[in-house]
């Protein structure tokens, strides 16, 4: 129970982290991706703040034999650049560049009630579930960056 | 379509300072990488392991945006940028990707990058640019 409860605690953080960065603002994010037009470079630091973090902690954290409530790390290990990964890749930009949200912020706008988050939100649902049912084969969850 | 074109990148690093920390607590309690369409997709599978974990973490996710609208108003849009035709489209389009590729912004472009793993440095790389090109071609249709 604890566990889990530390589960809603990373995703409160992540949420404020995004609410402040500016990442739930869908003008934002086109500004920040309109690198020809006016480009408005905020984000780059939202980016380069999580990722200096990450990287540090990342590095001490794996010194420990495993996570405080599992027995083992479970992070993808996979080298391989495969045209799922490419074109999974090239789809999502597409999608983020079309309505200004990616699905972190698109879910922290559907709690906050804000304009567009709902539709935004029950059309990803959509495509996921389009795609768990069309995939050629189940993929295994170490496998995955779970992203 | 209005951009705004603030330069505010205080509350950027701030936010994103957050976001590696949250990252780094899922690491440290779960062993998991903080992926946020995956573990959303794994709150929709009843046969994932994850699905609690992915439900705990989604439900702290959505609880904190009401909090922040609350808090931090300005966080949020007053209206639609774009409309509820393209916002559909893109939620097809992202749901469906990011499924296919293992990942979005947060487990590719946070944590992937993070731990300086070869394939979400490749579809980091590759979202960016499909998606800087997609804001590209809306801007000269003039769609919104």
């Amino acid at each position: 129970m604890k566990a889990i409860a530390l589960g809603a605690v990373s995703g409160a953080l992540f949420g404020v982290g995004l609410s402040i960065s500016g990442m739930t603002q869908p003008a934002k994010v086109l500004g920040f991706l309109d690198v020809t037009g006016r480009w408005d470079a905020s984000l780059a630091f939202v980016m380069g703040g999580a990722v200096a973090v990450y990287a540090l902690a990342y590095r001490l954290i794996r010194r420990r034999s495993g996570p405080l409530f599992d027995a083992e790390f479970h992070v993808p290990a996979s080298k391989t650049i495969d045209p799922p990964l490419l074109v999974g890749a090239a789809l999502f930009g597409i999608g983020w560049g079309l309505g200004g949200f990616c699905p972190g912020p698109a879910l922290v706008s559907l709690g906050a009630a804000a304009p567009n988050a709902a539709w935004f939100v029950l059309a990803m649902t959509a495509g996921m579930l389009l795609q768990r049912f069309t995939a050629p084969k189940p993929k295994t969850e170490t496998e995955s960056e779970a992203g | 379509m209005t951009l705004m074109h603030d330069f505010t990148p205080l509350p950027a690093l701030i936010g994103g300072l957050l976001i590696g920390l949250a990252s780094a607590l899922l690491l440290l309690t779960h062993g998991r990488i903080a992926g946020i369409s995956g573990l959303y997709a794994s709150m929709l599978d009843r046969r994932s392991s994850l699905r609690a974990l992915g439900t705990a973490f989604v439900f702290g996710l959505v609880v904190m945006g009401l909090v922040m609208s609350w808090l931090r108003p300005a966080s949020f849009p007053a209206g639609p940028v774009r409309s509820v035709g393209l916002t559909v489209a893109a939620g097809l389009i992202v749901g469906y990707g990011t499924r296919l590729g293992n990942g979005c912004t947060s487990g590719h472009g946070v944590c992937g990058v993070g731990r300086f793993s070869v394939r979400s440095i490749v579809a980091t790389l590759t979202f960016m640019l499909t998606a800087g090109l997609t804001v590209f071609v809306v801007g000269k249709m003039g769609a919104s």
